[in-house]
């Protein structure tokens, strides 16, 4: 198993984490980590808080308590800039995009290239966009127009590139396959074997157990804002995990 | 587009429709725009038509260039607030509220408060950065209070609208009005000498024709040097001899062809329309080339993308504001000089001309659609509407009338073309020629 074991620095690691919204514990004491080169699937029914843990991490939502170390080390995210810095990156199930802005607008959005005088460097953006776009999806060709008259497909590429373009190491995909037919849904596969290949580590949102056990390597299961557990995907079966989500308790049998 | 299915197909005239369709694509000049500019042409050749021959005349485009500029350079800024999602209702009042402080500077305080005496050097100058200063200050602190606040737009400039006019009666002695205007200042408004002359316009005209050159030779050369497609060379040369073609045809007819009823000589180019032109270069270049600019659209877009790209959305918001309010301090400049006074009524509805011009030229209120130069072409869209109207010797009622029913048509339009509805664009640009035509020919008098 790659990563998993336990010399290895863990690339991310939150610790007891407490999200809260009004009076309700949307994250409720979760500690989780996540390896180079390993796919940490999350799964659990809606308002789990699956998503809710990956935004504190990407910034997007402060955290009441708890502890984020990235290599080892703890670190303040307390906005998107600040989890770009520590190389975390997201895409978002609603991609994030600005539709009336191109492919290259929206790739280095909120982190353009500029020329000596401070102005946009729109050429510079539109190549970089290109070569990257060349390696995910050779297809590609609509560099220019709005993201809005893209394909679901070329979209879900757009937003894929913003993360790879960036040199992430960790990476955040929250149901990154749910909008996309089988043929862009393989692609996204290959993708995120290539990625792992690249000592890159993924945390995967995922509703679909098919895809959380073709891809992840461990699987943390969260009911109700608590972590009811993490497993190796090859330790369990479906049917445990299944059972995890549904009775929020680990199956008798393992540790 | 439309005969994919038929493969070789012989129609002559899908074929040169197909090649017309690309020669635009290959132009990139946006469509929406190419829309606009017929329209205009179209109102002017039917109000010349129309008025026996008295619009297309250098005399009634002077003028009418003059009557646009204190609206178009408000629009440039009401299109990034549009853009953003946001309303300001409140432009036409401050501007009258900076147009009366900037009055007071140099009729009252500079001459008599400080002792000064009139017709200093620095009066206008003065007086223009008091306005400038005030209108970014009142537009921040209105901003402030709808990006940080989170108090909706239409409320707090709403607010605006009600204290900014208030505020002129309070400190403007009763109300009175406030004349006459320093000389120098008065040269903004585009009066009696406030023009560059033939020899500065014709200056300014081949500054004009050289930059445009440059910019399509440089914006060439940077996409070649990032390997990109680039337009064909005939379509980029095309494109530099029309738009220096434009310039040299207005600067010659418009400008330097209307004589001055008062000096006989060549007017040339008004001060307002440069400023005009450099407020539209500012802001083409302010939102297409800088960041602010993009993050104005991003936000406009897709508020929840902006704000998980990292972008200071408040911050941004607020600026649009702040440009706003110094864009209203030189519409006041120019208002309240071409009057030569400052009145208490000053910019009274200016806020929905301002509105109009920016949504006739292609802005949404859905957001993230708009662009400073349709804005600019919609304010002479309304104007040319006005002034044709007042040519034809419609009533004002009836102009309202009209200028209500081509703004309601040209949304409706607009909303149509973007879904690809036909019908609808046919029947809402019949109904709505048929009404305007049917309020002027029974608005004459």
């Amino acid at each position: 198993m790659p990563g998993s074991s336990a010399s290895v620095t863990p690339l991310v690691e939150m610790r007891d984490m407490y999200v809260s919204f009004g009076g309700l514990h949307a994250v409720d004491g979760v500690t989780i980590s996540l390896n180079p080169g390993e796919v940490v699937a999350l799964v659990g029914g809606n308002g789990a808080g699956k998503s809710t843990l990956m935004h504190t991490l990407a910034g997007a939502r402060p955290a009441d308590s708890g502890q984020i170390l990235v290599n080892g080390k703890e670190v303040t995210i307390a906005n998107p800039r600040d989890a770009r810095a520590h190389g975390i990156e997201v895409i978002y199930q609603k991609l994030a995009l600005a539709d009336n802005i191109d492919a290259a607008g929206n790739l280095f959005l909120g982190r353009e290239l500029r020329t000596s005088l401070g102005a946009l460097d729109d050429s510079a953006m539109a190549s970089a966009t290109r070569d990257v776009m060349k390696r995910l999806n050779p297809r590609f060709r609509n560099l220019s127009t709005p993201v809005r008259s893209l394909s679901g497909g070329q979209r879900q590429s757009v937003a894929i590139a913003r993360a790879v373009h960036f040199n992430a190491r960790i990476l955040i995909m929250d149901e990154p396959t749910a909008a996309l037919g089988p043929a862009e849904t393989e692609q996204v596969r290959e993708l995120i074997a290539q990625l792992k290949s690249e000592g890159i580590g993924i945390f995967l949102i995922s509703h679909d157990i098919h895809d959380v056990f073709d891809l992840a390597d461990r699987i943390s299961v969260m009911m109700q804002g608590r972590l009811v557990g993490t497993v190796d995907k090859n330790s369990v079966t479906k049917d445990d995990v299944l059972g995890m989500i549904i009775m929020g308790k680990k199956p008798a049998g393992l540790a | 587009m439309t005969d994919t299915t038929q493969g070789t197909t012989n129609n002559p005239a899908t074929e040169t429709r197909r090649d017309w369709r690309s020669f635009l694509a290959s132009t990139e000049v946006d469509t929406r725009l190419a829309g606009m500019i017929a329209a205009l042409a179209v109102i002017w050749v039917a109000f010349h038509i129309l008025s026996g021959g008295d619009f297309l005349t250098s005399r009634n485009l002077w003028n009418l260039s003059v009557q646009s500029s204190s609206i178009a350079v408000m629009a440039t800024g009401m299109v990034l607030i549009i853009v953003s999602r946001n309303i300001d209702l409140s432009v036409g009042s401050l501007l009258g509220f900076l147009g009366y402080v900037m009055a007071m500077v140099q009729t009252r305080w500079i001459p008599e408060t400080f002792g000064l005496g009139n017709g200093r050097w620095y009066t206008w100058i003065v007086a223009l950065a008091v306005g400038v200063a005030l209108g970014a200050l009142l537009g921040a602190v209105q901003g402030s209070v709808i990006a940080y606040g989170g108090v909706p737009a239409f409320i707090v400039t709403l607010g605006g609208f009600l204290v900014w006019r208030g505020l002129i009666f309070r400190m403007g002695e009763q109300g009175q009005t406030l004349s006459p205007l320093d000389k120098t200042f008065r040269l903004v408004g585009g009066g009696p000498n406030g023009s560059l002359g033939e020899m500065r316009s014709w200056i300014l005209c081949v500054l004009g024709c050289a930059a445009t050159c440059a910019s399509i030779w440089f914006a060439r050369r940077r996409r070649l040097r990032y390997d990109l497609a680039t337009r064909p060379v005939s379509v980029d040369i095309g494109l530099a001899v029309i738009g220096s073609a434009v310039i040299i045809a207005a600067v010659a007819f418009v400008a330097v062809g209307y004589e001055s009823p008062i000096t006989k000589a060549p007017t040339g180019v008004a001060y307002p329309v440069v400023i005009v032109i450099l407020v539209t270069m500012g802001m083409v270049y302010l939102s297409r080339r800088r960041r602010f600019g993009r993050y104005v659209y991003a936000i406009g877009g897709n508020p929840e993308a902006a704000e998980l790209g990292g972008i200071d959305t408040r911050r941004t918001l607020m600026m649009t504001y702040v440009l706003m309010g110094v864009l209203c301090a030189v519409s006041a400049a120019i208002q309240t000089a071409r009057l030569n006074s400052a009145v208490t009524n000053l910019g009274v509805q200016n806020e929905l001309d301002v509105i109009s011009a920016a949504v006739i030229g292609g802005t949404s209120f859905a957001g993230g659609i708009g662009t400073i130069t349709g804005a600019v072409i919609g304010a002479v869209i309304m104007q040319s509407l006005r002034s044709g109207m007042v040519l034809l010797r419609i009533d004002s009622p009836s102009q309202d009338i009209v200028v209500g029913i081509v703004l309601i048509t040209a949304v409706t339009i607009d909303a149509a073309l973007r879904v690809g509805r036909r019908r609808t664009v046919a029947v809402a640009l019949t109904v709505g020629l048929a009404l305007a035509a049917l309020i002027i020919q029974t608005g004459r008098q």
